[in-house]
């Protein structure tokens, strides 16, 4: 479970200082999904860092099952996001050097599982989000929405508790965004993660269980109507 | 994954690598280039001065100089009788004289041995031998008044009352310059002959103390048309010729080797030595051996090895003085500069790529994982540098030890009693001579200095990795995601 409490982050651009985040209070539950939304600029992506523990609150406590991520050492953050976060960005960022079944493999490697049963998780993870056939496919010979599959893979092969992810459709056309969707609550409620979501689709947000508007670095949390809402979930994704 | 990893990235970003590793390669070839070139000098200054010392020899012992006395000039004077027939007979003369007209006691030798720090001492007596032989033509006196001319001799003197006048007549002489060293046969591991190799014949036994044989120089005995068995005469005296030798060095200075007490009854120099040849116990100790017996012995001058090599000037000391300072600079200049555009290059490389670092970082990779990957491609690059810099650097040294440029080295210029500088070879009675010596400039490449190109290449590679890896490492995970909005 997560509980943000008094987050504020302020940057330093020159003489001038902006803050960020200002005292932020969120609770996440394990199994929730949470969308962020907002306009640009307004703290989304930042509060998605102090979620993930990518960088650290100027003030106040981000803990994740009762650990500050504020407070604890780098080399332990680093271990906790290696094991227990895993994020989905908007541009894929999958190494370009390395074949799928290879990007996948490279969130295996601090947690120090031996090479042979890397590939076999590796493979088995791509297989998953459909991309079975494509395992020694280099990052630019896969279409925009098999790459982000392959992020996605790459995001769960560790089986994380978490699953941070930020505009992960920004970059697809709409059927592609709707494939990606439906992959992500799928896997959401397969695996029972805590899934917290940023995007800028008010089509996607309208979805989610638990809405979090941010604006000048504040929260405005919006409890939608979750049976309902899980509903017409199902409803929407049993076409695809 | 770090290999393969590595693998990629470098075959992706092949072009930088390139540049990188070539760089490193520039710098490391010509520090391989300037070492074995250096190598070379060093080489040719032993090959000349071991042409006058011989091997072994750590230092020469001679006398001091000093002013000459009375009417002792030094010079050589010739005596031709004038003859007072119609003869054109042959004249011949030859004039022998110490290296220098100054000698030592041969006592000093023994003196010399016993000194602290000294291995072994061996005298040796130069001398410089000047033949001048040919012959006189008498002129003819010619009367102007018609009358049968008389004949004159060698020139104006034919009296005639009727004023002749000389015509034809005069000399041909022709002057022949070389060098003899007097050798102590009891012992050849120092001295003049112990550099030699004998290619004919032999050398001298120790029992040969007083013999009349001689051993000569190769492009002596050439020149003259020597061969073993035949005999050459010095000064009205015959000997045997039983060797004929070469200088390991190819060059030589002496031109015939005898027997010590031979010498010293040519040059009427009973008991004298021109050099004693000095080996120390430590070489390491030359300088302290050197103080002791000079301030021992007084009147003598002792020459080290490092003391000769001043002396040496020409073209090989140009050159010498040019790979040690500007050949060594420019090499660090060269380098520097690779290095630093390695470890420019490479943090440029790093910049590009926060993304991808701030991604490995995000899914948990620790700093030291990532330095370990920008660390890991840098040092392929710098060992790739190395081994292109080591094969330019080995071609470089081929083409120069192929090519063999001549260099000259002049040596000395205080023969006499001023040490070993002034070698056997000057003028008779000069006081300051000077030897010209010919060598062809090689270029070897040591173990060590394959050694130091790679150490080189490993440096290249750490320094550009670490400033690399620095940048890599201040990255922040959320770099991944920043470089995105």
């Amino acid at each position: 479970m997560y509980r943000l409490t008094g987050v504020t982050k302020r940057y330093s651009r020159g003489k001038e200082t902006v803050e960020a985040l200002r005292g932020i209070d969120l609770t996440i539950e394990d199994g929730d999904q949470l969308v962020i939304q907002g306009p640009t600029g307004g703290g989304k992506s930042t509060l998605l860092q102090m979620i993930g523990g990518l960088d650290r609150p100027t003030e106040g406590s981000v803990e994740l099952d009762g650990v500050d991520l504020a407070r604890i050492s780098e080399a332990k953050l680093t271990r906790l996001r290696a094991e227990k976060i895993g994020i989905i960005f908007q541009s894929f960022n999958l190494i370009p050097t390395l074949t799928a079944q290879e990007n996948v493999e490279t969130a295996l490697v601090p947690l120090g599982v031996k090479p042979a049963e890397r590939r076999e998780r590796a493979a088995e993870a791509l297989r998953s989000v459909g991309l079975g056939e494509r395992l020694g496919h280099a990052p630019a010979e896969l279409s925009g929405g098999q790459q982000q599959r392959v992020a996605i893979a790459r995001a769960l092969v560790k089986k994380p508790k978490v699953l941070l992810a930020d505009e992960p459709t920004g970059n697809l056309d709409e059927s592609m965004r709707d494939e990606i969707m439906a992959l992500l609550e799928g896997l959401w409620h397969e695996y029972g993660l805590t899934f917290v979501m940023v995007t800028h689709d008010s089509s996607i947000a309208r979805r989610a269980p638990r809405l979090a508007t941010i604006k000048a670095g504040q929260i405005t949390l919006t409890e939608q109507r979750r049976q309902q809402q899980q509903q017409q979930q199902q409803q929407s994704y049993a076409q695809y | 994954m770090f290999g393969i990893y590595l693998k990629r990235e470098l075959g992706r970003r092949k072009k930088a690598a390139l540049v990188i590793a070539l760089g490193l390669a520039l710098g490391i070839a010509l520090v391989i280039t300037v070492n074995s070139v250096s190598a070379g000098m060093t080489q040719a200054q032993d090959k000349v001065l071991k042409s006058l010392y011989g091997l072994g020899t750590d230092m020469t012992v001679t006398k001091a100089r000093s002013a000459p006395t009375g009417n002792s000039s030094g010079r050589p004077n010739f005596e031709f009788d004038a003859k007072s027939d119609d003869s054109d007979e042959e004249q011949s003369s030859d004039r022998v004289m110490t290296q220098g007209g100054q000698a030592l006691k041969a006592a000093l030798v023994t003196k010399v041995a016993e000194q602290d720090g000294v291995a072994n001492a061996v005298g040796a007596l130069t001398l410089n031998v000047t033949k001048v032989n040919g012959s006189f033509t008498q002129g003819k006196a010619q009367s102007t008044t018609g009358n049968s001319g008389s004949q004159g001799q060698g020139g104006p003197g034919g009296g005639s009352t009727a004023a002749p006048q000389v015509q034809g007549g005069g000399a041909s002489f022709d002057v022949n310059s070389y060098s003899v060293a007097g050798v102590d046969v009891t012992d050849q591991t120092l001295g003049p002959l112990a550099g030699m190799e004998i290619t004919s014949g032999k050398t001298f036994t120790a029992a040969q103390t007083n013999a009349k044989v001689a051993v000569l120089s190769k492009s002596y005995a050439k020149e003259n048309k020597y061969k073993v068995g035949k005999t050459l005469k010095i000064s009205g005296t015959k000997y045997t010729v039983i060797g004929i030798a070469t200088a390991s060095s190819n060059e030589s200075t002496t031109d015939v080797y005898l027997p010590l007490k031979q010498a010293q009854t040519l040059a009427d120099s009973k008991n004298k030595v021109t050099t004693i040849y000095v080996k120390a116990t430590d070489s390491k100790q030359i300088d302290t051996v050197k103080s002791t017996i000079q301030k021992n012995i007084s009147g003598t001058t002792v020459t080290t090895s490092a003391d000769l090599a001043e002396t040496v000037s020409g073209s090989l000391s140009t050159a010498s003085n040019l790979a040690t300072s500007v050949g060594k600079w420019l090499s660090v200049a060269v380098l520097a500069a690779a290095f630093l555009v390695a470890a420019l290059l490479t943090s440029s490389a790093v910049s590009r790529r926060v993304r991808e670092f701030g991604t490995l970082k995000a899914l948990g990779w620790p700093s030291r994982r990532v330095t370990r990957q920008v660390v890991g491609e840098s040092m392929v690059n710098g060992l790739l540098g190395g081994a292109l810099g080591i094969g330019l650097g080995l071609a470089a040294a081929y083409a120069v030890t192929a090519i063999s440029p001549k260099l000259t080295a002049q040596l000395g210029s205080t023969g006499g009693g001023g040490g070993m500088g002034g070698g056997p070879g000057g003028g008779p009675g000069q006081q300051s001579t000077q030897n010209t010596m010919e060598i062809a400039l090689s270029a070897p490449v040591s173990p060590t200095t394959i050694a130091l190109a790679v150490g080189l290449a490993v440096t290249g590679g750490l320094i550009a990795g670490a400033m690399g890896g620095w940048r890599a490492s201040r990255m922040r995970p959320a770099d991944a995601l920043r470089s995105v909005s």
